[in-house]
């Protein structure tokens, strides 16, 4: 194996105020060429400042104090400027996390690409163009003699990223670093860059470094893994030492705060605290603090590397070889269970009780209008037609790809949106065909919980008044101010946050924390059906992890139904009861969630399923990629929304859209490949 | 009783606006929680400094708002007293040397002679073309050439030694109050406000008010015996002139924003948070008015309005009154004219924000719209009309310069920065040139609508708590760049946490 790139003690820091940050702080690692090295950790550890410190692209306020970066053998760091333009997008280029942002918008992308081809290679006009084609058929564009002429906004997500990786390979590079490359992307889509930046790399040898906080991405694509937190690497290793023996507290506590099928009965783990400040001189291991294994010598002295076996190594007194003798055994604390027994042994007959929430036929159009007198010219069919139920002290989760139309469904039950047609029963109560002020009376028993913590608050008012406004405006409780001070401390105690945050400004919590107070805000009202619109995916792992025991405490002690939104398919095994598979405004496929899990029906479920990526290798059916994006819901295509996509499309598919198909009392699908109800 | 209080109709919007204020302050007194942001405003050196000016600014203005007539001297002292027709105000008293001293034409600032040659006669009958001693302007000199720099010296220091001596007394003054509200030694509270460790930056404060008392010290010692900054055409006092424009400047900064302020927000967020027919009727309205030129719309209410002042001179009894009516409706006019930026910038954010998911949880409360626009639009989008307002009041005043140069702004009887500006394009193209009269506009000004500037910045800055977190965290934000996923770090929230503990 000849290394590609080394990093030696690499230290940087940001002069963001006036104590320097040590963003990076003494990190080491290599790269072989052809090799992915997945650099993992939590937002805010330094990963991405890593990534730039190699570019030599910090921001203004940053600064390498110490260090090496060599590629074969030439020191980065001692290039003058005008040398280092060429080593950029040249021997080194880089892709980042949000390709909307990262290309210009009113440049094609043809001229996107000639950019980086002009700066590394003297090519004719007409081979240069030439090459660019080249370039765009090799990440998969189809038809990229016209779509390099079009603009990026003509592009869909997906695309754009592969662009995004056109440009980057323009300069056939060395290394490519990859920067949360797929975080904004759909699992399917996801799953398609992935495929090619590992062919790519088979085809180039090139060597990857894959920064990211997946470890289900980590466990797709890495060779080798190196665990970042609070500014150093802490545990390195293959992949296979790494996921199946993960040898320092942090990640151990990591893999258990992950939410997982057979952890559902269980609180999942949590890694308490949060990470030290960077700006402090650190005199012991920078994880003692929340260590469940920490010992008194962790707080003294700082952790040298320990060998575990060949090409493992750990930052962890625990390995020590004068420590060797000291307990070792990972002791993950995933027991504690809910008061409650078993949920899964009482299912009750789910016929027996009304439901909590009935939605029948729900359509939500929005029209498109066009021209001088704004003519209505077509419509984006959100949601097309879509029943479920739900039933009281419940979890349905909604799983879908980005544009489906789940959140449409959330904001109609609350009468966010006015629905096009259809009917939803609260209670045996329509809600559709209410008046303002009566839906007015009914409002504090259902409410919603959103997806960014960071909009999701007023600035401009402290967490009191945050919370005091859902009680005033639903006349909750018209009482005194006391009892509302009383009513005020009761949810923040509920929620797990301090009594005194009621003071503060939102913009003084953490994403976690900022959650929380939504969560406290919806309750605030009483409500028995939360609408929870992808509550956890602007949060990192561990404190996703919080926030879902949060959600599951709620729901035994309260009894409180959800509707669930979400993506993520571990978060859906984790906690859902029932789910329900959305694509292009229509449910094609429901269940309990073990059906639907285990036996997926519909190919676009198992497609899905089959798209996350997966910590443990072992699957039992096999990959299945999707091809092409999302249509739009404008246009949607004809019979079977998905018979584009549909690897198993027969000429039905195409002409109507199939009727139900039923698998058990709770498992239906529609789809062709099924005997079909009439 | 020697004089007759007049209340002129923007004197009474004055008095009404300080009435607001002084409302306002006693609110944010009685809220702990208001009062810990405003008084952040007051940690600022640099709003601190401009407020010091802004508040001498503002005190020339509020002089000049308390106008009276003085009573003639009448021969038959039982009769009812007969009062002037001339309108005074208090800061005429203040600077009576000032007002009464008029020479001839055109001097130079300090000067002792004439800015222009002229024949006079010479007491042996013989004519003679040169520069005539002025009538005020150095008079007292027996012999200006050889004793007009030292005089001019010797007062000005003298005058400045009285300023320091004022600021003396206010800086001890000022510790021992120190000393008893901290409750500590003169000494030590001394210590307190030179080795700025009081959060109250009141060395800044006490620096700018040494400048400012020096200059006032120089030029009030100055005023009997000099024209500090030369006079104009008709021989009137410069700097005179600069003190009268301050409270028109004043008026038609504040009062138009107060004319203008009600439909640029209401009009504006409506159309960005209602959307559909009312957005459309907004836009056409503020776009109609918007394609009018301005200028044009203004002159035809103006002209209108005079052409009504001129046929009912009964309702004035004098032409102060006349000219303050004339101010008050170019400011109405300036004021429904000029809503128009503001409101569209209103509109664009309101629509931005009506997207948001608080705005969206409120809905889900079934919180009012009213309450909505108030609660939670208005406050997010104070930074933005507070700037704009800020902005708008030197293009206000302005504004008022080319409409007093069209013929229709401020009454040719009322002394303003724009009738001060365009005298001086007459002056600026003399020879030899005027700069003086442009230069005291320029001065006074600048030094205005800086202060102003600074101020208002020091406010969006202390009230908006998204900027304090961003300095108290900057130590500890460790990825500047990062925009997808976590926008604030984990670790900020201890620290801030802690911070914002033990100054609440």
């Amino acid at each position: 194996m000849n290394t590609l790139v080394e990093i030696d003690q690499l230290k940087t820091v940001l002069h963001a105020s006036d104590e320097p940050i040590r963003a990076v702080d003494g990190l080491s690692l290599k790269i072989a060429s052809g090799e992915t090295f997945a650099l993992l950790g939590e937002s805010g550890c330094g990963k991405s400042m890593t990534a730039l410190s190699i570019m030599r692209l910090l921001p203004d306020v940053g600064e390498i104090i110490s260090g090496q970066i060599r590629i074969k053998g030439i020191d980065l760091l001692q290039l003058p400027e005008f040398a280092m333009r060429r080593i950029r997008g040249k021997r080194i280029s880089m892709i980042f996390q949000e390709p909307m942002l990262s290309l210009n918008p009113v440049m094609t992308i043809a001229e996107q690409i000639h950019e980086v081809l002009s700066q590394h290679s003297q090519l004719s006009h007409s081979s240069a163009q030439q090459r660019i084609v080249e370039l765009l058929e090799q990440v998969g564009i189809s038809d990229a003699e016209h779509r390099m002429h079009e603009y990026p906004f003509q592009f869909s997500g997906g695309m754009k990223q592969r662009a995004m990786i056109a440009i980057a390979l323009a300069g056939e590079p060395e290394l490519l670093i990859a920067d949360e490359p797929t975080t904004a992307l759909d699992v399917t889509i996801q799953a398609q860059v992935l495929d090619l930046l590992r062919q790519i790399q088979q085809r180039n040898h090139m060597a990857i470094l894959l920064i990211t906080h997946d470890l289900g991405v980590v466990a797709e694509m890495a060779q080798q893994v190196g665990v970042m937190y609070a500014g150093e690497i802490v545990e390195m290793a293959s992949r296979e030492d790494f996921f199946n023996h993960p040898a320092h507290p942090y990640t151990q506590q990591l893999f258990a705060s992950l939410p997982e099928k057979h952890k559902r009965n269980h609180a999942l783990a949590v890694i308490q605290g949060t990470v030290p400040s960077l700006a402090q001189i650190f005199v012991g291991c920078r994880f003692a603090d929340r260590c469940q294994q920490a010992m008194a010598v962790c707080h003294e002295h700082i952790p040298r590397w320990s060998l575990i076996t060949d090409g493992h190594q750990v930052r962890c007194h625990l390995y020590d070889s004068k420590n060797q003798h000291a307990e070792r055994s990972a002791v993950i604390n995933d027991s504690i269970i809910f008061g409650a027994p078993d949920k899964n042994t009482d299912i009750e007959p789910i016929t027996a009780v009304s439901p909590l929430l009935r939605v029948t036929d729900l359509k939500v159009h929005f029209p498109i209008r066009k021209g001088f007198f704004k003519r209505i010219v077509g419509h984006v069919r959100a949601v097309d037609g879509v029943s479920l139920q739900i039933s009281a002290g419940k979890t349905l989760a909604l799983v879908g790809e980005s544009g489906c139309g789940k959140t449409t469904i959330g904001k109609s039950i609350l009468q966010l949106i006015q629905p096009t047609a259809g009917s939803i029963l609260f209670k045996n109560r329509e809600l559709i065909s209410l008046s303002r002020s009566q839906l007015q009376k009914i409002r504090s028993q259902f409410q919603i919980i959103f997806q960014d913590p960071f909009s999701s608050l007023n600035p401009r008012m402290r967490v009191r008044e945050t919370l005091l406004e859902g009680m005033n405006a639903l006349c909750v409780n018209q009482l005194s101010d006391t009892h509302n001070e009383q009513e005020i401390d009761l949810l923040l105690q509920r929620v797990g946050l301090p009594i005194e945050v009621k003071w503060r400004f939102p913009h003084e919590f953490s994403g976690g924390q900022r959650q929380r107070i939504a969560i406290a805000r919806a309750l605030a009202v009483n409500p028995e059906l939360l609408i929870c619109d992808e509550p956890t995916s602007a949060l990192d792992v561990s404190v996703q992890a919080q926030i879902l025991n949060l959600l599951k405490s709620l729901q035994s002690s309260l009894g409180i139904t959800f509707l669930f939104i979400t993506h993520n398919i571990a978060v859906v095994e984790y906690l859902a009861d029932e789910v329900a598979v959305m694509y292009l405004g229509r449910i094609v496929e429901q269940g309990q969630v073990d059906e639907i899990m285990d036996t997926p029906k519909h190919p676009y479920t198992q497609a899905l399923l089959s798209s996350v990526p997966k910590i443990k290798q072992d699957r039992n059916h096999p990959l299945i990629r999707l091809k092409g994006d999302l249509p739009s819901p404008a246009a949607p295509p004809s019979g079977c929304h998905f018979h584009p996509r549909c690897p198993k499309a027969m000429p039905i598919c195409r002409e109507q859209y199939p009727a139900v198909s039923t698998f058990s009392n709770t498992h239906t699908s529609h789809c062709f490949l099924y005997s079909q109800e009439s | 009783m020697p004089f007759d209080l007049v209340l002129l109709w923007t004197d009474a919007l004055i008095y009404l606006f300080v009435l607001m204020i002084l409302i306002g302050m006693g609110y944010v007194r009685r809220h702990p929680h208001l009062l810990a942001s405003w008084k952040r405003v007051g940690h600022s050196a640099s709003g601190m400094s401009s407020l010091t000016i802004l508040l001498f600014f503002l005190l020339i203005g509020f002089l000049d708002t308390i106008h009276f007539r003085p009573a003639l001297e009448s021969n038959n002292s039982q009769s009812e007293p007969i009062y002037s027709v001339d309108v005074l105000s208090a800061l005429d008293i203040l600077v009576t040397p000032l007002r009464t001293q008029v020479e001839k034409t055109y001097s130079a600032p300090l000067a002792t002679h004439l800015y222009a040659k002229e024949t006079i006669e010479l007491p042996d009958g013989q004519q003679m073309r040169t520069f005539a001693r002025l009538q005020y302007g150095g008079a007292h000199l027996q012999h200006p050439e050889t004793e007009h720099a030292t005089d001019v010296w010797v007062r000005s220091l003298q005058g400045a030694g009285y300023g320091f001596a004022v600021w003396c007394l206010l800086l001890i003054a000022l510790t021992a109050a120190l000393s008893k509200q901290y409750e500590c030694s003169f000494k030590q509270s001394f210590g307190l406000v030179w080795q700025r460790t009081s959060e109250t930056p009141w060395y800044a404060i006490l620096i700018t008010l040494l400048i400012l008392l020096l200059l006032v010290g120089c030029v009030s010692a100055l005023i009997g015996y000099y024209h500090v900054l030369g006079t104009d055409k008709v021989g009137q006092d410069v700097l005179y002139q600069s003190l009268k424009s301050i409270r028109v400047a004043l008026v038609i900064g504040t009062l138009t924003t107060l004319i203008m302020l009600p439909f640029a927000l209401l009009l504006g967020i409506m159309a960005g948070y209602f959307r559909g027919w009312i957005d459309d009727v907004i836009q056409y309205v503020y776009t109609t008015l918007n394609s009018i030129p301005g200028v044009l719309l203004i002159a035809a209410a103006v002209l209108m309005m005079q052409v009504y002042i001129e046929t009912h001179p009964d309702i004035f009894d004098t032409t102060a009154a006349r000219a303050d009516l004339r101010l008050l409706f170019l400011c109405i006019i300036l004021g429904i004219t000029s809503w128009t930026g503001l409101c569209r910038l209103l509109r664009g954010e309101a629509m931005k924000l009506r997207e948001l998911e608080y705005i969206q949880a409120a809905h889900a409360f079934g919180v009012s719209h009213w309450r909505i626009i108030t609660r939670h639009i208005l406050p997010n989008v104070m930074h933005l009309v507070l700037i704009a307002i800020v902005m708008d009041f030197s293009s206000l005043v302005l504004a008022e310069a080319v409409l007093s140069y069209v013929g229709v702004g401020v009454d040719p009887s009322m002394i303003s920065f724009g009738t001060m500006i365009n005298a001086a394009r007459l002056e600026m193209a003399r020879e030899p040139m005027v700069w003086w009269a442009l230069l005291a506009a320029f001065i006074f000004m600048l030094a205005l609508v800086l202060s102003a500037n600074l101020f208002a910045d020091a406010v969006q800055h202390a009230l908006d708590p998204r900027t304090r977190t961003l300095r108290h965290s900057n130590r500890l934000k460790h990825r500047p760049h990062q925009s997808g996923k976590n926008a604030v770090p984990v670790t900020i929230e201890t620290n801030t946490v802690a911070k914002t503990n033990h100054r609440i």
